[in-house]
């Protein structure tokens, strides 16, 4: 017992966490010294002071403003971009489990199609062709990785067609949409929700990672990725520029790998080590 | 593996080069860029409505979807990847030219992540719960958390400019200019890969022999060597073949980086300059790589577990 309240602390520990940065990002207007937008060409590339604690970037703007405004953008990216692959794939995987047949085999053809590939060269290229943007930067990554979703829908799915409840309603007369959404989908619900919360950390870094590549955000909005771009350029003058951005996506990655973990321990205490 | 499997997987194999160059090849059909722009960009002289015309005929961008998709496969097939517009040279020659930059990288950085995560995994796995054990898990934490390229960031700035140990600048394939990439890539695959041998080992050390011939006296070393090692091995290669998938999307941001001439590099700018053909190509060749490194994976399992080998042929 003694472990179950300590993981259920440690997950409670981490939403705080979690939510801080979520406040970071909602409450950015009034958290941040200056607009983030804001060049003031003679105040270039200054170094950490008192009046700038990041230092200003090659423009003049305020490196803890941008980093500030960053979470936004790059919360608001990733949680849609976690959103659309929870729904599509799960979906997808789910109709493909319960309907079976023709369906579930073609849609399982084109699964493992995409699974024979490494995603994120994919992604690389469909960002990049599509135009580097930010819905494009999703777009891509979300062509890519739905299907671990897929995968996961479909075989809880396949688990649960065994069970007798499923039977019940399914003789009782129940219309399969009615079974789909009220017998399949509470029950296969929490497994998704942890799998998901779990890709955050990683669906973070890939899209500045693409951002850095200039094939996600684009000047001037403030995101990490692109920072750490636009920092490199001046790794040997201004070394600060590179330094914030990273230690940002850091901290909030490790947050939301932790709170992920934290999360699977507490809904399945039998799976954790 | 059986003969029967093998050339199942193979026809698979070629399904899915058909649908990965269909979906990139539609991509590039519905992507708002246009090459022909590009390319006569780049000669940067004004140039007229005809010539436009002229250039897209000559590159058969005219001519429908269906039409462009099967001279490319046709092409492919007798072994002609077509021409790239940046490079103006054929696509396979400029491919060529990359690929040995990007293997040196891919392999150096493999065999430096296994240097560091099969020790650090064993020793996690083997004082589970102590001190060396939360260091260890503590760090590959980390690791996992931080992008690489800013590891590489950090790396260049730290090893490169403040201690001038290795040259910053990229450009030719030279061991001195590979240290820092390959110890970027290995840093961001043996983070995980730590946690995957710790977890792959202490499976093999709770099975019941293990116990067993800890009560008879056998030194922990000798159990580990004989015993535990070839067993967590099956495993641990399957995870190997997935890190290298991991690798050779990684090596595209690393080797931007350090500009480091390989693969990666080319594509970027590729995809950058709206030359098709050769984005089309390194798609082609990557998903040929990885699945060629996953069906030796496979393969090996044939002479690695007996099991196998006694059912096989």
């Amino acid at each position: 017992m003694g472990s179950l309240t300590k993981d259920k602390f440690l997950f409670w520990l981490y939403t705080c966490f979690v939510l801080l940065i979520l406040g970071f990002a909602i409450f950015a207007p009034w958290l941040a010294p200056y607009d983030p937008y804001d060049a003031v060409m003679r105040q270039s590339l200054q170094a950490p002071s008192d009046e700038h604690l990041f230092g200003t970037d090659k423009l003049g703007r305020d490196c803890l403003s941008r980093i500030i405004y960053g979470a936004r953008t790059s919360l608001m990216m990733t949680l849609s971009l976690v959103a659309v692959i929870t729904i599509v794939g799960t979906f997808i995987g789910v109709l493909a489990g319960y309907m079976g047949g023709k369906v579930d085999t073609v849609l399982m053809r084109i699964v493992d199609m995409m699974l024979a590939f490494p995603g994120i060269v994919l992604a690389i290229a469909i960002a990049g062709m599509l135009g580097g943007n930010i819905v494009n930067a999703i777009l891509a990554l979300a062509a890519v990785s739905w299907t671990k979703y897929a995968r996961l829908g479909r075989s809880l799915t396949l688990k649960l067609r065994q069970r007798d409840f499923i039977a019940a309603a399914v003789t009782s007369g129940s219309r399969p949409l009615h079974i789909l959404w009220r017998h399949i989908l509470p029950n296969i619900l929490p497994t998704i929700v942890v799998t998901a919360a779990m890709d955050i950390g990683t669906m973070i870094m890939e899209l500045a990672g693409l951002s850095f590549l200039g094939f996600g955000a684009q000047p001037p909005t403030p995101e990490w990725g692109l920072m750490l771009n636009e920092g490199r350029q001046h790794i040997q003058t201004a070394p600060w520029l590179m330094l914030y951005p990273g230690a940002a996506i850091l901290i909030v990655v490790t947050i939301f790998n932790l709170w992920g973990d934290s999360l699977r321990d507490i809904m399945d205490p039998q799976r954790a080590n | 593996m059986k003969k029967k499997e093998l050339l199942h997987r193979l026809v698979q194999m070629l399904i899915t080069l058909f649908g990965v160059s269909l979906l990139t090849f539609s991509l590039m059909y519905l992507s708002p860029g246009d090459p022909v722009e590009m390319l006569l960009e780049v000669a940067d002289t004004i140039v007229s409505e005809e010539t436009i015309a002229e250039t897209r005929a000559q590159l058969g961008l005219d001519k429908p979807f269906h039409v462009q998709y099967f001279r490319w496969l046709a092409g492919v097939l007798q072994g002609d990847m077509g021409m790239s517009y940046s490079a103006k040279m054929p696509v396979a020659d400029r491919l060529w030219q990359s690929l040995p930059g990007t293997m040196v990288l891919a392999a150096s950085a493999t065999v430096t992540m296994l240097l560091i995560s099969v020790p650090c995994g064993i020793l996690s796995a083997v004082y589970r719960n102590r001190p060396l054990d939360y260091l260890i898990r503590g760090i590959s934490f980390l690791g996992v958390s931080m992008p690489s390229f800013w590891v590489g960031l950090i790396l260049l700035y730290v090893l490169g400019l403040k201690l001038r140990l290795f040259p910053i600048a990229g450009g030719e394939v030279s061991f001195d200019r590979m240290v820092l990439p390959t110890l970027t890539l290995a840093i961001a695959m043996a983070a995980k890969y730590t946690r995957q041998v710790r977890t792959a080992v202490l499976e093999e050390l709770g099975q019941e022999y293990i116990t067993g011939a800890r009560i008879r006296g056998f030194p922990m070393h000798k159990i580990l060597w004989r015993h535990v090692l070839p067993n967590a091995c099956l495993p641990l290669i399957t995870l190997l073949g997935l890190q290298i998938g991991w690798l050779l999307g990684g090596v595209a941001v690393i080797e931007m980086v350090f500009s480091w001439p390989g693969l990666g590099k080319m594509a970027v700018h590729a995809i950058e300059m709206r030359d098709y053909p050769l984005v089309q190509g390194f798609v082609l060749w990557i998903a040929v790589l990885y699945m060629g490194i996953n069906l030796l994976v496979d393969i090996s399992y044939t002479y690695l577990d007996p099991r196998l080998k006694k059912g096989g042929c």
